[in-house]
């Protein structure tokens, strides 16, 4: 087993033996389940099943983020708080395994999170019909956008001190990234193509949302994933010299 | 095993070791000695690989901590001041995380994990969760995660920090059963702990070595070689401290009575005299209650290095 591998297993286990993971899957389903029957069936108006599902990924979309910021904030900044991270640093261990392994834990609880609340597009199967096909690429997009909210969340992981502060620098990067969205609505070509291109929500989600699979925003998830963990990767890398 | 040569590192503006040079061979048991900020958990967590160096060479097994930290890794086993811990995890499987972090093959693994365990008497605790544990017991955990992979060099920081005076005993005793083993180089401010460990010192002070050598190296360095010693004798001998003070390399002896009719005499020499002392206390027919240093030795040496550093031998 590889050392990024063996990190995941103890990171997945920890989520699994402490309260914060479970509290923070309970919050999400608990609000997405409300969500879901308020928001996207409770509606007084006849409603397609493409409009249910495509306003239950809407609302996933927002809760998956948010998880995923909450989810993040302990991976690195908990192991400097408790110093157990010289266990890890003075193993034979590589920078790049640390980060893949923690980033690899939090990913796989966060779809194990999402797949939780797969029951609530099947129950549109109730009174309408349901494309598959919609759902599948439904539930790839949020996992793709979840993918780079946890590796911007493990970034400010790798710059925090303290999970607090991990919590706030990953939630500023991930709304900054939302809302430079909204700055492309307010200025000039060829500026708001830039700001369009790189928000996190506003141009990539909603075609997913709509159960449309563009390789664009596909290939703009995971880019923003691997930039987020290569600069992690750089910053504990750097923290040798210090 | 570990040749360090020229060692800076500076924190910004801030020198915390500054052109610190010395070797250590394998199988030695090295203390080592310093204040608060004299740049000891720089120097081993330098030696660890877990900061690189400013300027200097540092070879642990003829590698450079610069150019092979990952292959260093493998040969060492870390305790930190705060021994790097899971709360969360029991102790075996703790331990086994580690071990399988250092490398072993997995189907040796709890092979190790329990002679880990057996070493730092927490076999009774395998399936006991960290964060539930003692101080003392997590200290043992920490020393076991160190010692799990059977690494060639041991770097100890502190190993009896925070521990009462019955663990530290017992830690003393886990210590002493590494001897033969493995290198070890340990600091701590414990200098009993460090003179009954070690073989060898190192004096740091202000990021500089202001002395290393045995405990006898170092006090007939400083002119130190027996320091003071103590006797007491039933009632009041005639002229002892005089035939005391004639004894060679006693430089001075001073007798006075007690009103538990007893003299105490205080003695001060250049060597260890206290078979010379006993055996003229024997021949003069007195009744020996009590003979010892009077002041820890190493005490003494540490004292003087750290307020006059030029004293010490390099």
């Amino acid at each position: 087993m590889t050392a990024t591998w063996l990190i995941a297993r103890r990171e997945l286990s920890a989520y699994l033996r402490t309260m914060s993971g479970y509290v923070i899957a309970a919050v999400v389903l608990f609000v997405d389940g409300i969500l879901f029957n308020v928001r996207a069936m409770g509606s007084q108006q006849d409603r397609l099943s493409t409009e249910v599902l495509s306003e239950f990924f809407f609302n996933s979309s927002g809760l998956t983020m948010a998880a995923a910021v909450f989810l993040s904030m302990r991976l690195l900044a908990e192991e400097r708080q408790n110093g157990s991270m010289v266990l890890l640093a003075s193993s034979p261990v590589r920078e790049r395994e640390i980060v893949l392994g923690k980033f690899f834990s939090a990913f796989i609880f966060l779809t194990l999170m999402t797949l939780a609340g797969v029951f609530m597009p099947m129950l549109i199967l109730v009174n309408g019909k349901l494309s598959f096909g919609h759902v599948a690429v439904g539930y790839l997009g949020l996992l793709l956008l979840g993918s780079a909210a946890l590796a911007i969340g493990t970034l400010g992981s790798t710059l925090a001190r303290s999970q607090l502060l991990a919590a706030i620098i990953s939630g500023s990067l991930v709304v900054c990234l939302i809302v430079v969205w909204m700055v492309g609505t307010v200025t000039e070509r060829p500026l708001n193509d830039v700001f369009f291109a790189l928000a996190l929500w506003g141009r990539h989600f909603p075609p997913f949302q709509a159960g449309i699979l563009n390789l664009r925003d596909v290939v703009y998830y995971l880019a923003v994933t691997y930039f987020a963990l290569f600069v992690s990767i750089r910053v504990l890398e750097a923290r040798r010299w210090r | 095993m570990i040749e360090v040569d020229k060692l800076c590192k500076y924190f910004g503006e801030r020198a915390a070791i500054r052109d610190l040079s010395f070797a250590i061979a394998k199988g030695e048991v090295v203390g080592f000695l310093g204040l608060n900020g004299a740049g000891k958990t720089t120097t081993l967590r330098i030696l660890g690989c877990l900061l690189l160096p400013t300027s200097g060479t540092v070879r642990v097994d003829g590698l450079e901590v610069t150019q092979n930290p990952y292959e260093i890794r493998g040969k060492i086993g870390f305790l930190p001041d705060l021994p790097p811990l899971y709360p969360e995890m029991t102790v075996g499987a703790y331990l086994a995380f580690a071990a399988r972090l250092r490398q072993v093959p997995a189907r040796e693994t709890a092979a190790r994990v329990t002679e880990a365990e057996d070493r730092t008497a927490l076999r009774d605790m395998h399936g006991e969760v960290i964060g539930e544990l003692s101080h003392g017991y997590r200290q043992r955990v920490g020393l076991a995660q160190a010692i799990v992979h059977k690494p060639a060099l041991l770097i100890l920081d502190e190993p009896s920090a925070g521990l009462d005076p019955a663990q530290i005993v017992e830690m003393r005793n886990l210590l002493h059963g590494l001897r033969g083993e493995h290198t070890v180089l340990i600091s701590s401010h414990f200098l009993t702990e460090i003179s009954q460990t070690c073989d060898r010192l190192l004096v740091i002070h202000n990021g500089e070595l202001v002395g290393q050598g045995s405990e006898g190296e170092l006090a007939t360095a400083m002119g130190q070689g027996g320091g003071s010693i103590e006797v007491e004798v039933r009632g009041q001998p005639v002229g002892l401290a005089e035939r005391m003070a004639e004894l060679p390399l006693v430089s001075k002896a001073h007798g006075r009575f007690t009103a538990e009719n007893t003299t105490v005499f205080d003695i001060v020499a250049g060597a260890d005299v206290r078979a010379d002392v006993a055996r003229l206390l024997v021949g003069a027919g007195c009744d020996l209650l009590r003979l010892e240093r009077s002041e820890s030795r190493l005490e003494s040496i540490f004292m003087n290095l750290t307020q006059h550093p030029s004293g010490g031998p390099q």
